[in-house]
């Protein structure tokens, strides 16, 4: 219990880099920021937020029905729990190709107007890819520890005795969770709102 | 010859059972049995192999540097070569060698011992560690063998991201993954202290080793992640094209330097502060005194890891940071000297009026004070403002940081080998020898290093494989000290691995010290004690009575040494 609450703080410090790298670039490049982060999805991103949100009340209900010994419980809300990771993941693969399409993947074949705004929405891309990124492969290892939680939970290995692994395992999705609670506005909703539901690129 | 180290408690009639029939080294055989072990002392000795490996490999490219310095001209390697050679050193020196040295191997072995423990919290995870260290460790040597790299050590950008080869892909993933493994012994002994200790092994009675290593694994958990995402970063950059370092992109290679130095300044209090806490015991152990003024010792492992992550700045004096900011890093930096200070004066508090013994490891110890003492001052001169600017990037900052790193820390590493070696082995080495191979290393590395503050300060820069006739003098003096150097590096690895198979039975406690891991059999049985330690007295409990005298064999009433109390549950 305590390792994983060490092992989280490592985890802060880790998106604590990235966060640092924006807070810069966002300061020298406002403008580009702004209108960089109209490009994303504010609808599909409102979208994952609220299924993460959902995934996190699974993931408690989880815990909760492995301290209560409740195995069809256990089953049920980690089964769920999986869904919704999915579901986001399914979404951000959208997302992803939505900006690959639109040439806006840093690199040789990125291009923004106005020109003069495209190195600081350069920028603003590459820590997009980079957080969004990062979270995702978060995600996917949190994906499978709850398959493994599932197997576990299938065996009939915890009970009101012992379900360690499975709150440990929910410290973990909830952090994940929380991390995307923050990506959210900072990407999504600097450039206001008046491009509810859609990306400018279309 | 031996006869000084005999202070076995219960004296003659003891040695008998003093070697266990069934101990951690004997207790299951076979190549499968010490790869998948998840006993801690084996995993510390496999880490012992390991980094031994990297210490040879580090040290070669050492000589290639020293050995291009001897003449002006750069006669034996091209500057292309030289430039990957000083990298390579620093690279595995750092992340390979000085940060997992004295954790990885004695953390491993004596932390839990010393808190009373069977084991560490997750020994699976331990273990896990090592294997992330080897693949890590695998990367770098394809690296190596790849044409290596030659940003330096500390991959600063444009060298690394536009510049240099794409080996640095490959060596910056793997001090990634081995970053990993550095956050996981960390995470690993935090736990351990806060959830394993022996009953009545009270905070105020845990051996100051361990509170260093405790700060210590503060810092990895804290640091590491930090590099980690920096590198991460590097990486993104050359494969994906992310423009964060690059200006041409719109970003900033400052910005690499401060998430850099966030993680690589505390690393050198990653590096020190195991250092630090051997020392401690070494010194109360050789002077058979209560270390003088315990609860400071203790307080300021944990300044210097908070302070520690508040003078990065320090590197960027003269990258371009606000001079406001300098200001600031450059005060924090003088603040960051009182807690080493505190440790310098109550080593010397402790040695004053001490019953001093003059065995090897005190040797090592006593030099790591005068060592450490020059490295720390000299670091007070770059922290002021004024003097860093001429002094900035010379072989004065060099100097510096090799009197902490080898004349701090690889003495330290070489006082612990010594000191715990007969308790790791069961075996006694040649005292006479490793006397001899002490004052090599000293001697070795005074002439190697001290020379190098006289010709940075003249003016000499670093990381160029030619230089001014001018400087030739000071250079073939530290060439020739480096030759030193690597006989005193040489000796041990000779009588230790001697002492394996010749040297005489270790008993139970050879240097009547005092600490949980002298009251158990030499070699420790697998679970570290036949029954769980009752701790009933503070750490180095010294009384007069345990005093021994040099070379004369030992007082009346040294049968109490070492014998902390200990009774069964």
């Amino acid at each position: 219990m305590l390792g994983m609450w060490v092992f989280l703080l490592t985890e802060v410090l880790f998106f604590g880099g990235l966060f640092m790298a924006y807070i810069l670039y966002r300061g020298w490049y406002t403008e580009a920021f702004h209108e960089a982060s109209r490009h994303l999805s504010v609808g599909w991103g409102f979208f994952n937020t609220l299924v993460l949100i959902a995934s996190s009340l699974t993931m408690a209900l989880a815990v909760r029905a492995g301290q209560t010994t409740n195995r069809r419980g256990q089953l049920l809300f980690l089964t769920l729990t999986i869904v919704l990771g999915t579901a986001f993941l399914g979404v951000k693969v959208i997302e992803y190709a939505d900006k690959f399409t639109h040439h806006l993947v840093p690199g040789a074949h990125f291009a923004f107007t106005p020109s003069a705004l495209a190195p600081g929405a350069e920028l603003f891309f590459s820590l997009y890819f980079a957080m969004t990124g990062l979270h995702a492969l978060h995600m996917i290892i949190g994906a499978g520890i709850m398959l493994v939680m599932l197997y576990m939970a299938w065996r009939g290995r915890f009970s009101t005795e012992w379900y360690t692994p499975l709150e440990i395992s929910g410290l973990y999705w909830h952090f994940v969770d929380i991390v995307w609670i923050f990506l959210f506005p900072l990407l999504y909703l600097i450039g206001g709102l008046s491009v509810f539901g859609g990306g400018a690129g279309h | 010859m031996h006869d000084v180290r005999s202070t076995d408690p219960e004296g003659e009639a003891f040695q008998t059972e003093v070697q266990p029939r069934v101990h951690y080294l004997n207790a299951t055989h076979g190549i499968a049995a010490w790869l998948l072990t998840k006993d801690h002392k084996r995993i510390g000795l496999l880490y012992l192999f390991a980094i031994s490996v990297f210490f040879l490999i580090g040290g070669v490219f050492a000589m290639l540097v020293r050995l291009e310095l001897l003449t002006p001209e750069g006669d034996l390697l091209s500057s292309e070569a030289y430039n990957t050679a000083f990298s390579m050193h620093g690279i595995i020196m750092v992340f390979f060698f000085l940060v997992p040295s004295i954790p990885a191997v004695f953390g491993n072995f004596f932390l839990p011992i010393m808190i009373g423990a069977k084991d560490v919290a997750f020994p699976k995870l331990n273990l896990m560690s090592w294997y992330i260290a080897m693949i890590a460790g695998f990367m770098i040597l394809t690296t190596l063998l790849m044409g290596g790299v030659d940003t330096g050590w500390t991959f600063y950008p444009p060298y690394s991201t536009t510049g240099s080869t794409s080996n640095v892909v490959l060596a910056a993933l793997a001090i990634f993954v081995m970053g990993f493994s550095s956050i996981l012994t960390g995470l690993n002994f935090i736990v351990t202290v806060h959830t394993m200790r022996a009953p009545g092994m009270t905070w105020g009675r845990l051996p100051l080793f361990v509170w260093a290593q405790y700060a210590t694994s503060l810092i990895m958990v804290l640091g590491t992640p930090v590099l980690a995402i920096t590198l991460g970063l590097v990486f993104a950059e050359r494969v994906f094209h992310f423009g964060i370092f690059d200006p041409k992109l719109g970003g900033d290679p400052i910005l690499f330097q401060h998430l850099f130095w966030f993680y690589s300044h505390p690393a050198v209090y990653i590096m020190i502060l195991p250092g630090m806490g051997v020392i401690s015991e070494l010194v109360a152990a050789f002077s058979r005194k209560q270390v003088f003024g315990y609860n400071f010792i203790a307080a300021s492992s944990l300044a210097i890891a908070i302070v520690g992550f508040l003078v990065w700045g320090h590197h960027l004096f003269t990258s371009g940071q606000s001079a406001y900011a300098a200001l600031v890093f450059s005060v924090l930096s003088f603040i960051v000297a009182i807690p080493s200070a505190i440790k310098v004066f109550n080593w010397t508090a402790t040695l004053y009026r001490g019953s001093i013994s003059l065995q090897s490891p005190m040797l090592y110890a006593l030099g790591f004070i005068g060592l450490f003492t020059i490295g720390g001052l000299t670091g007070l001169f770059l922290a002021a403002l004024g003097l860093d600017l001429h002094m900035q990037d010379t072989y004065f900052v060099i100097a510096h940081f090799h009197y902490i790193m080898v004349g701090g820390t690889l003495l330290a590493y070489l006082g612990a080998l010594h000191y715990w070696w007969p308790k790791i082995t069961g075996r006694l080495y040649t005292e006479g020898w490793a006397k001899v191979a002490a004052v090599t290393v000293f001697v070795g590395f005074n002439l190697t290093f001290f020379p190098q503050f006289l010709v940075g300060y003249l003016g000499m820069p670093r990381r160029y494989h030619a230089y001014v006739p001018e400087f030739q003098v000071l250079n073939v003096l530290s060439t020739a000290g480096a030759s030193i150097l690597a006989i005193g590096f040489i000796l041990p690895a000779c009588y230790l691995l001697h002492s394996l198979f010749k040297g005489e039975i270790a008993g139970r406690n050879p240097w009547g010290a005092y600490g949980l891991e002298w009251d158990t059999t030499t070699p420790p049985p697998p679970s570290n004690f036949e029954v769980t330690p009752i701790v009933t007295r503070p750490a180095y409990a010294y009384t007069h009575a345990d005093v021994v005298e040099p070379y004369g064999g030992t007082t009346e009433g040294s049968g109490e040494s070492g014998g902390q109390e200990v009774r069964s549950v």
